[in-house]
């Protein structure tokens, strides 16, 4: 009997609303797994329960998230070989698998170091003329949608969730049409890792139907998209000016070490100035 | 307000088992990755401050067995670390900090075993804090160049690290963590009253499986210091302990390139203002002198309280030291454990001795204490004045020196008239007030409205004789870089 790959929103496991399934072929035109086709009505299930999680998960310490984090890479490790055969399934060699799945956990520990670093890089405190102590700090944006690119089974979505994750963000990921099994594995791996359900929410379906709904949702306030047309660039840029939706289209080469850096983390944050008065006694300024 | 100085507590002990700790009878010295006995064969004896019983016989560490050390530290720099990518660095240091946290509770009863302070403070701020800085760092290990921008940022060699007996696990973490992180290699000398939990360390570093020599742990006291510090194929020493010792090192360096950074003593002051929430505050002023048996470089050992509210703040610290439960450090009601080593406690009560004789008045609870053991009584001075002995030097016990104040700027005075500049506590219900305070404080970290604060991401380390260099955030990292 055939596997049936379940979405994941708001920390379960669920079918499809829709009751509407993709059948995954592997090279040779076998059926090889049921992939949930994710509807309309599942998309907002998922940003709602996204948007519930987000106080809890942006409230974490920087440092619990980073603790989380690496956990994931602990449990990526753990069950790198079952990961492994998922994508040997989806058509990799088990040469490629392996080398993507140690590229994944090496992401996953670079992203988790990050989480309590990277407000030490961007934030900054600002010698204002008057007598004022005033701090300006990264905060998480919200929201974010995360759309997978189609040439790595599981690099390039991690690639650009860890960073959301990291900055205290909430996301709902839309997986790789042509590598959702490895996507779903990820989800079961979220799932046994302390973080917290809603906090990652993942569907599986066809990008080109679900692309336009994250664009126009209200509930979104970021969207990642990762390797798309230069025509689906443009109808995205005009979809997000509905509600000023930030906008990231990226076309790295993820396995390039280069491709990973903080500055991906600063992309779904928004900065906060906050000004506080310092006591002036006898005219003498303050060293801030 | 009425309050009985009498307190009706009355807590059934509650001792933690040292049954699952593993003490070995006699214990080597880590150098290239095993365990080994000194050259001379010369050991001492690390006891239990609170009972006065052996637990662990240690080798000491000679110029021979320090030059083995840092001969191993080199080649494992020049072999291994270096070269190594900073990402794979980092996954050692990484499982270093998750063997600490499986390993806490072992680590948390050795500590007190070992120093004599309080299980609730070793198991709730030692041991997870050792732990959650070498998680920080380990992150760092491959991201320096974004901490240092338009550098180029490399590490020094060998790093010599002598560390003090007041948090002998953390002390370590402090050390060791930014030093791999950067890339160096270490030879680190915990103090010879506390060695046991840095050699669980060192045993913690065998089972991350670091290569050989990466981290060396040599026991010994100020000899085995001396003959580290002096060794020629040292690039860096890093030492916290007495400003005394303190400046012997810069001499001893002095005609060498040695990089040094010192985290020294302290004789902070706690300001609090009329305007302070009063019972926060003297919980503040409890845990400023009273954590850790007050054997804190950083502690709040000058109290200064604005004369208006000085009655008040008075009667509530002296019947909040009566309630503080003295005695067995196992046990987990235990406030205040036992002082670190006899020497240290006839340190303290030379300065109870001298308080009174120059003319202050000294206040101290009326608890028991125990028959065996190094044990002191929590207590306070008032009619200080700023020339006293106890308000000028660093007693490094539960000893409070306590003056007065009326306004801003005299406070502002007082509190900077020391040779010190490590820590300050202001408490004041005014935001504008905390960030004058802070600003014009002539020291390192300034705690308002808290105290004793500690995290891995804050950087730590003193202004004037309290030394130099920072060690924790992103600041730590450059003690053990060249960034030229």
């Amino acid at each position: 009997m055939l596997k049936t790959y379940k979405l994941y929103i708001g920390g379960a496991f669920v079918r499809t609303e829709s009751g509407r399934y993709l059948k995954l072929k592997n090279a040779k035109g076998d059926v090889i797994a049921n992939v949930c086709h994710a509807s309309r009505k599942d998309l907002r299930n998922a940003v709602t329960a996204a948007g519930k999680a987000l106080p809890g998960w942006s409230g974490k310490s920087a440092f619990n998230r980073s603790q989380i984090l690496y956990r994931m890479a602990e449990m990526l490790e753990q069950r790198g070989p079952l990961l492994v055969d998922e994508m040997v399934l989806m058509g990799l060699t088990k040469t490629a698998a392996r080398r993507e799945v140690n590229l994944c956990i090496d992401r996953t520990v670079y992203f988790a170091g990050w989480c309590d670093k990277y407000s030490q890089i961007f934030s900054s405190v600002n010698p204002v003329a008057s007598p004022h102590f005033n701090f300006t700090v990264p905060e998480p944006m919200g929201v974010i949608a995360v759309v997978a690119g189609k040439d790595t089974p599981l690099l390039g979505l991690l690639s650009n969730l860890l960073p959301v994750l990291a900055g205290g963000n909430t996301a709902v990921v839309l997986a790789p049409e042509a590598y959702p099994l490895s996507s779903v594995f990820l989800s079961e791996i979220v799932n046994d890792s302390d973080v917290p359900g809603g906090v990652v929410n993942l569907l599986t379906g066809l990008h080109q139907e679900l692309l336009p709904h994250l664009a126009g949702h209200m509930g979104i306030h970021g969207l990642i998209v990762d390797d798309c047309s230069q025509e689906t660039a443009a109808s995205l840029r005009e979809q997000c000016a509905e509600n000023l939706k930030r906008l990231f289209l990226r076309d790295s080469d993820w396995t390039d070490p280069e491709s990973q850096h903080p500055y991906l983390i600063l992309d779904t944050q928004e900065l906060k100035t906050t000004w506080h008065p310092i006591e002036v006694i006898s005219g003498m300024g303050s060293g801030y | 307000m009425a309050i009985s100085s009498k307190t009706t507590w009355d807590l059934a002990p509650a001792p933690e088992s040292s049954d699952h700790v593993d003490i070995k009878k006699t214990y080597g010295l880590f150098i290239n990755g095993k365990f080994v006995p000194s050259v001379s064969g010369k050991t001492f004896t690390s006891i239990n401050p609170a009972n006065e019983q052996a637990l662990s016989s240690v080798a000491e560490a000679g110029s021979e067995d320090v030059d083995k050390a840092v001969k191993a530290a080199r080649n494992a720099y020049n072999k291994h670390w270096r070269k190594m990518p900073a990402a794979e660095r980092a996954k050692y240091i990484f499982r270093i900090a998750r063997v600490i946290q499986e390993r806490a509770r072992e680590f948390a009863v050795i500590e007190s075993m070992d120093g004599g302070k309080p299980i609730r403070e070793s198991r709730d701020v030692d041991v997870p804090l050792a732990a959650n800085h070498f998680f920080y760092y380990a992150g760092w290990a491959d991201k320096l160049s974004y901490a240092f921008p338009n550098r180029n940022p490399s590490p020094l060699g060998v790093a010599g690290q002598i560390i003090p007996w007041n948090f002998p696990l953390l002390m370590a973490a402090w050390k060791i963590a930014p030093a791999l992180a950067t890339g160096n290699t270490v030879v680190l000398k915990p103090a010879e009253t506390t060695p046991l939990t840095a050699l669980k360390l060192a045993e913690v570093i065998q089972e991350a499986g670091l290569p050989e020599g990466v981290v060396n742990i040599i026991t010994g006291a100020g000899a085995t210091g001396a003959a580290l510090v002096n060794h020629p194929d040292i690039n860096k020493i890093a030492f916290t302990g007495s400003t005394d010792v303190g400046k012997l090192i810069q001499r001893a360096v002095s005609g060498s390139d040695k990089k040094i950074t010192l985290e020294l003593g302290g004789k902070a002051a706690n300001i609090i203002f009329e305007d302070a929430a009063i019972d926060q505050a003297v919980e503040g002023i409890i845990n400023g002198i009273y954590f850790n048996q007050g054997h804190v470089c950083c502690a709040g050992s000058r109290l200064f309280v604005q004369e208006s509210v000085y009655d008040e703040v008075l009667e509530k610290v002296k019947y909040r030291i009566e309630s503080l439960i003295v005695g067995d450090p196992l046990d987990k009601n235990t406030d205040i454990g036992a002082i670190n080593s006899k020497e240290q406690l006839q340190r303290v009560k030379h300065y109870l001795e001298l308080g009174t004789k120059e003319g202050a008045l000294l206040h101290q609870s009326s608890c028991k204490l125990p028959k065996k053991g190094y044990w002191c009584k929590p207590s306070l001075f008032e009619n200080v004045s700023p020339s006293h002995a106890i308000a000028r030097e660093e007693i490094f016990g539960p000893v409070l020196a306590v003056q007065t104040f009326r306004t801003v700027q005299e406070v502002i005075t007082k509190a900077n008239n020391t040779p010190y500049g490590l820590s300050a506590g202001v408490w004041t219900d005014k935001g504008a007030k905390i960030f004058n305070l802070s600003s014009r404080m002539r020291a390192g970290v300034v705690w308002a409205n808290t105290f004793n604060q500690f995290d891995p991401v804050s950087p730590f380390g003193g202004y004037k004789e309290s030394g130099y260099g920072r060690e924790g955030g992103l600041h730590g990292l450059s003690s053990y870089l060249n960034l030229k």
